[in-house]
């Protein structure tokens, strides 16, 4: 065949290698295949103090561990200060006695320090993943707020990183980081008050050298800043490019895609690990710049201290060792800061990812003067609605529909006709851009979500199934439910006898998405959950699309049953499907187009008569 | 069964525990070797700054004794310029040691994540159909950065403790033996705090990473099932399923915490114990007049070089149990062998699209899935299958790519058994588009062009035609350039499945199969795909699965499928006589048909005159 010739070898070459280079396009990028974006600003108090306003609840720990942190750092402080008696007073004067009791002082120390340690680290641990436990509780309480929308310009994937990754990112900051830099702060004050107060001229030689680091660190801050934003960002590129590859492998393999994905990774690895080096290069500098210029103020303070000693001024052996010990105490913590530093930037990342979800505004919410809709006849009308998903571009214009209790709606139309749009009102997923929707003459907006959506039951296109057990998939309609009333349900929908039929029944054990079982009887099983529920409202939404014409048949004859009552919204392309509806509406482009019984469109001769001609052609083949 | 291939591995169930974790711990190891150059040039600088350590506290000795007490000043300023060169010294080394060890740790990570990532790319359905996405992630992930910490961070600061202790001890040692001894009289307590401390973290790790794995694997769910969640109200059910599972993490966390609490201020205890008793018998033996008082100073600060080795053990244990936890979950994936690869010899040529089913048997556990398939497919021919739900259509179809392997028979294609053929070069042929429709992240140009990425955007918007796609893509904001999230989401399920079936022609199939490829598309534009289709795949072999018999009453071979059975096969017209199951189905569409003709007969239009 000529259709797809061998020509033009380089048709979409531009695109991957546009795909490639992250900078080389000015298009939206936000979800790539492989990108993730990188939200990422100089430090920012507020967003600081945000975090750690999840302290305040834990306010009694946090003072509590912060005494214990004083007094860790004062018994580790204390020890050099008695080494530098033991040597002076005692060692040199011979006194034993003396030694002796400042050898048990020291002792005593040691087991303040062991039980100070132990409940800083056990209490610690319990306010660092207190905090964690909520931040991911309200992270998840609020994405179970979020409409649609959120959802639509999300993958997965990237939702999931904030809820797990950033937050454990968050983990080390609080439990380790926040740590360490209270101790390294409480050390360096307590050292150089120590400093000071053993002999102030030394303490201001030997601390002559700090601007000079502080030069060479805020010199470096920023360049490590950028390079290890460039490091997270191409991090992201690989799980975003993970993610993807893990969900969409069976099309992979179908395509026989494995070498260029494998060949895309491996650059993207590479872009990673040359972005990694480049950061580490420059990190690096931190560590032995603070080590020469500790070693620099020991020379420092032993060449001043020496002079003092032979001047003959008030200056021991013991002062000037005590003194150096000090100062390397002083270091430490010095060098911890420029990683605490580091680790603070990443986490501050993170704990903008995370506020940036908790601040997306839950746009469907109930109202704060939301009524409880009792049970509902089941009366709908949609009273001039307008509609997009974005506000630039709308799918739904000026839609007027009535349905009275217990009808059958079947919405008719072309594929992106607007069909699932209209359904998804009903449910209150979007909020029309304007016009009301009214159940029972009640506006929607102005009930709770809650009791609206208690009383819609809704089958979609795609079936999903939870992990866990055919009867849990079953009972997620009704959290209540007997088993009898599971089974009847089963029974009603024909999915009973396919259950039995598997290894176990209704324990049988479903994987996420369900693989086991076919699409049909993922659908059926979602019927059943449906059905479960006892809607007054039920919506089907191409549900019966992957269903032999046989099952169908036998769906169709139970739901004839259980409509009864309830009125219902019908989506489907066999037109044999929705003939008996009480109510046909015609969506074309955005627009009903024609509305009315079977037999009265057929008479007007417009766009569904055409629909009903063509399917009977079709049908006339056979 | 599909037999060779399971989540977890449970070859090496019989081996003792310490035979398996020196085996992790040895294959772990074995991922540095490539950088080995590395490593060296790390060990030897990182050899170097240890000795050149060993050099200050000894100039400080020095100094006290002769410069501050014995009053050499000459001595002062060789003394001040020689720890000033040796810090110099020892910056240097610092700044090359970490760059080299830091390319060991990218290097390792880097070859880890690609073989992984191949691994997977090998794997099976069969693998796929077990495992959650989720939880695969949260390895990929999480696990990969503990092997990073070991290798570039804990590797190296065990070397450098097992080295200053022995470094240290000698020096001590020549000091003053009777001290030293002082001091190392609480190793074995240490030892045994070590050991007891190593045996509690490692297991409260283990259960954290599984932990957060399914901590993961319950928010992908949610996520991925969002609109049954919200359609059902169900969202206080999925923060109470979320917080049990956020608690449990809470709980094994803080309990690994408290292991810590427990062991390593203990641990600190035991060196402190070593420094205080330097300090009285130490100070004891000057007093006495044994010791000089630089001796003294100086040992002393060499004591502070073997107590943090001392004390750091508790910090690299932890990361070694850490990373040997993870090291195990990544060799578990690697270790999957995949139920489904190209043998060795394997048959790899052009395909010319006949098919075969001989005696075909596949069951799942325990369920038969496909029992006694006989089929003959010449090329060129159109097969339709048709039968109920769960009568086993797809898992036929799928035995051709070799999805899955047939538990009994064979499937031949081109005589060759699909096991002796390339897969590559099999799958290369057979274009498919499956029942859920999966569209990447893409622009929806290059989902086209999935399969052949050196399609020109002719070819590409020629599948789009043949499709039935290339109209609403034009109309998209941005053409074939504007990108279709995970998922497909933001295009319609008919529009989803039209972007497949073009993404399936492109790959210009020698057989492709349509997996009910049409079910959400409506009848008028399933019927375009339909014409445009027989011209397209006039020669090549065709697969259709479908419910409506419109789509499918044109095939050249109908099969009939009930219980994993073909029941019934022929044409159309053959069939009506022949299968009964076939005939009811006809029977009720055509009914449906009937009554269709009648109403609209009854409003008084006939079907006469329409156009196509």
């Amino acid at each position: 065949m000529t259709w797809c010739r061998q020509q033009g070898q380089r048709g979409v070459g531009w695109l991957a290698k546009a795909r490639k280079d992250p900078k080389a396009t000015s298009k939206p990028r936000t979800n790539l295949y492989d990108q993730d974006e990188a939200i990422e600003k100089p430090f920012d108090k507020a967003q600081f103090v945000r975090l750690l306003s999840f302290l305040r609840p834990y306010r009694q720990t946090v003072v509590y561990v912060l005494a214990l942190m004083i007094v860790l750092a004062v018994a580790n402080l204390s020890n050099p200060y008695l080494m530098k008696i033991a040597i002076d007073v005692h060692i040199t004067n011979g006194n034993l006695l003396g030694l002796s009791l400042i050898g048990l002082l020291l002792l005593g120390l040691q087991f303040v320090v062991l039980y100070c340690s132990r409940q800083r680290t056990r209490l610690m641990s319990r306010l660092g993943q207190n905090i964690l436990l909520d931040m991911r509780a309200q992270l998840f309480a609020h994405i179970q707020r979020l409409s649609f929308k959120f959802f639509d310009s999300r993958p997965a994937g990237k939702i999931m990183v904030r809820i797990t990754n950033d937050v454990n990112q968050l983990n080390q900051l609080l439990t380790g980081g926040l740590v360490n830099l209270i101790t390294d702060i409480i050390s360096l004050v307590g050292i150089t008050l120590v400093m000071f107060w053993m002999n102030w001229q030394l303490a201001l030689f030997s601390l002559l050298v700090v601007p000079l680091l502080l030069l060479i660190a805020t010199k470096l801050r920023r360049l490590v800043r950028e390079t290890w934003r460039d490091v997270r960002y191409r991090n992201a590129n690989i799980n975003a490019n993970l993610q993807e590859t893990l969900s969409g492998m069976r099309v992979i393999q179908c395509f026989g895609r494995e070498e260029t994905n494998l060949q895309h990774f491996r650059d993207l690895n590479d872009d990673y690990k040359n972005a990694w080096m480049r950061a580490m290069r420059i990190n690096m500098f931190f560590g032995p710049s603070v080590d020469i210029t500790q070693v620099i103020g020991s020379v420092v303070v032993y060449w001043f201290g020496s002079q003092l000693l032979f001047a003959g001024n008030n200056i021991t052996v013991g002062e000037l060792v005590a003194f150096i010990g000090y100062l390397g105490r002083f270091w430490g913590p010095i060098s911890d800061l420029s990683n605490i530093y580091n680790q603070l930037l990443i986490a501050m990342a993170s704990a903008e990812r995370v506020f940036e979800i908790l601040d997306y505004p839950v746009d469907i919410d109930d109202a704060p003067d939301a009524i409880e809709l009792g049970t509902i006849r089941g009366e709908v009308i949609f009273d001039n609605v307008t509609f997009g998903y974005n506000d630039d571009r709308m799918v739904l214009q000026n839609i007027n529909l009535h349905a009275q209790p217990g009808q059958t709606i079947a919405l008719v139309g072309p594929t992106g006709a607007g069909k699932s749009s209209i359904i998804n009102l009903v449910s209150r997923f979007y909020d029309p851009q304007a016009g009301s929707i009214y159940i029972d003459g009640q506006d929607i907006r102005k009930v709770s979500l809650n009791s609206l959506r208690r009383q819609i039951g809704l089958v979609l296109q795609d079936t999903f199934i939870f992990s866990g057990t055919v009867r849990d998939n079953i009972r997620y309609g009704r959290l209540d439910a007997t088993e009898a009333e599971i089974i009847a349900a089963a029974k009603a929908v024909n999915a009973h006898e396919f259950i039995m039929q598997l290894e176990r029944g209704y324990d049988t054990e479903l994987q996420e998405r369900g693989s086991k079982l076919s699409v049909g009887q993922r659908q059926l099983i979602s019927f059943a959950r449906a059905l479960l529920a006892d809607p007054r409202i039920l919506i089907l939404d191409e549900a019966t699309s992957s269903i032999d014409t046989h099952t169908e048949k036998l769906i169709q004859e139970a739901l004839a049953v259980l409509l009864q009552g309830r009125t219902s919204f019908v989506i489907a392309h066999r037109l044999s499907t929705i003939r008996d509806a009480d109510l046909i509406v015609v969506i074309d482009k955005g627009r009903i187009v024609e509305q009315g019984t079977h037999l009265e469109l057929l008479g007007r001769r417009g766009v569904y008569y055409n629909l009903n001609r063509v399917q009977l052609l079709q049908g006339e083949a056979m | 069964m599909i037999a060779g291939e399971s989540i977890f591995n449970q070859n090496n169930g019989s081996l003792p525990e310490e035979v398996l974790l020196v085996r992790t711990i040895r294959r772990m190891l074995s991922y540095a070797v490539p950088y080995w150059q590395h490593l060296l040039v790390a060990v030897v600088t990182l050899t170097t700054l240890t000795v050149l350590g060993m050099v200050n506290p000894y100039f400080s000795g020095m100094l006290v004794d002769r410069v501050l007490k014995g009053g050499e000043k000459q001595l002062l300023l060789p003394i001040c310029g020689g720890m000033l060169l040796v810090a110099l010294a020892r910056g240097v080394l610092r700044y090359i040691k970490g760059c080299q060890i830091e390319r060991v740790g990218q290097g390792v990570i880097y070859d880890l994540r690609v073989s992984l990532y191949a691994h997977l790319q090998r794997l099976s359905f069969s693998y796929y159909d077990k495992v959650r996405t989720g939880e695969l992630m949260s390895r990929l992930t999480g696990d990969v950065e503990a092997l990073r910490v070991f290798f570039s961070d804990g590797i190296l600061n065990l070397y450098e403790c097992a080295l200053t202790l022995v470094v240290v001890m000698v020096i001590l040692l020549k000091m003053n033996t009777k001290l030293t001894l002082l001091c190392l009289s609480m190793s074995p307590f240490l030892a045994w705090v070590v050991f007891r401390f190593d045996s509690q973290i490692r297991p409260a790790y283990s259960h954290i990473r599984r932990q957060n794995a399914s901590l993961s694997a319950v928010v992908q769910e949610n996520i991925a099932g969002v609109r049954v969640v919200k359609a059902f109200a169900r969202e206080q059910h999925e923060i109470d399923k979320f917080a049990r599972e956020n608690e449990k993490l809470w709980e094994r966390v803080v309990y690994s915490a408290d292991v810590r609490a427990t062991y390593i201020p203990i641990m600190d205890l035991l060196s402190g114990f070593s420094s205080v008793a330097v300090l009285w018998y130490g100070g004891y033996q000057v007093i006495q007049g044994n010791l000089t008082l630089g001796s003294f100073v100086a040992f002393n600060s060499y004591i502070w070089s073997l107590i943090w080795p001392i004390r750091r053990l508790g910090h690299l244990v932890n990361l070694l149990e850490q990373a040997l936890a993870a090291a195990e979950r990544l060799f578990e994936i690697l270790d999957t062998q995949p139920a489904i690869a190209s043998p060795a010899g394997a048959v790899s040529r052009k395909v010319r699209g006949k098919v075969e089913f001989r005696n075909v048997n596949l069951h799942y556990g325990s369920a038969d899935v496909l029992q006694d398939i006989n089929l003959v497919v010449e090329p060129g021919t159109t097969v339709a299958i048709v039968g109920a739900t769960g009568s086993g259509k797809t898992s036929l179809v799928n035995l051709i790519p070799r999805f899955y392997d047939v538990t009994g028979g064979q499937v031949l294609v081109d005589d060759v058994d699909v096991r002796d053929w390339d897969l590559g070069a099999l799958r290369k042929h057979i274009g498919i588009a499956l029942q859920e429709t999966f569209l990447f992240s893409m622009p929806v140009g290059d989902n086209i062009a999935f399969g052949r990425q050196d399609a020109s955007q002719t070819d590409i918007e020629a599948a789009a035609q043949a499709a039935q796609a290339h109209a609403f893509i034009s109309d998209l904001p941005e053409g074939y350039d504007t990108f279709v999230g995970e998922r497909g989401i933001g295009l319609s399920g008919g529009q989803r499945q039209r972007v497949a079936i073009a993404r399936a022609l492109l790959t210009d199939p020698r057989i492709l199969i349509l997996d009910d490829a049409t079910s959400s598309v409506d009848m008028e534009t399933e019927h375009r795909i339909q014409i445009a289709l027989r011209s397209i795949m006039q020669g090549r072999t065709t697969f259709i699965i479908a419910h409506r018999l419109a789509t499918v009453k044109d095939a050249d071979i109908i099969l009939v499928m009930e219980n994993g059975r073909i029941v019934a096969q022929g044409t159309h017209d053959s069939l009506l006589l022949t299968s009964a199951i076939y005939n009811d189905i006809y029977q009720e569409q055509y009914r449906e048909q009937e009554r269709l003709r009648d109403l609209v007969q009854a409003t008084g239009t006939t079907g006469g005159g329409v156009v196509g």
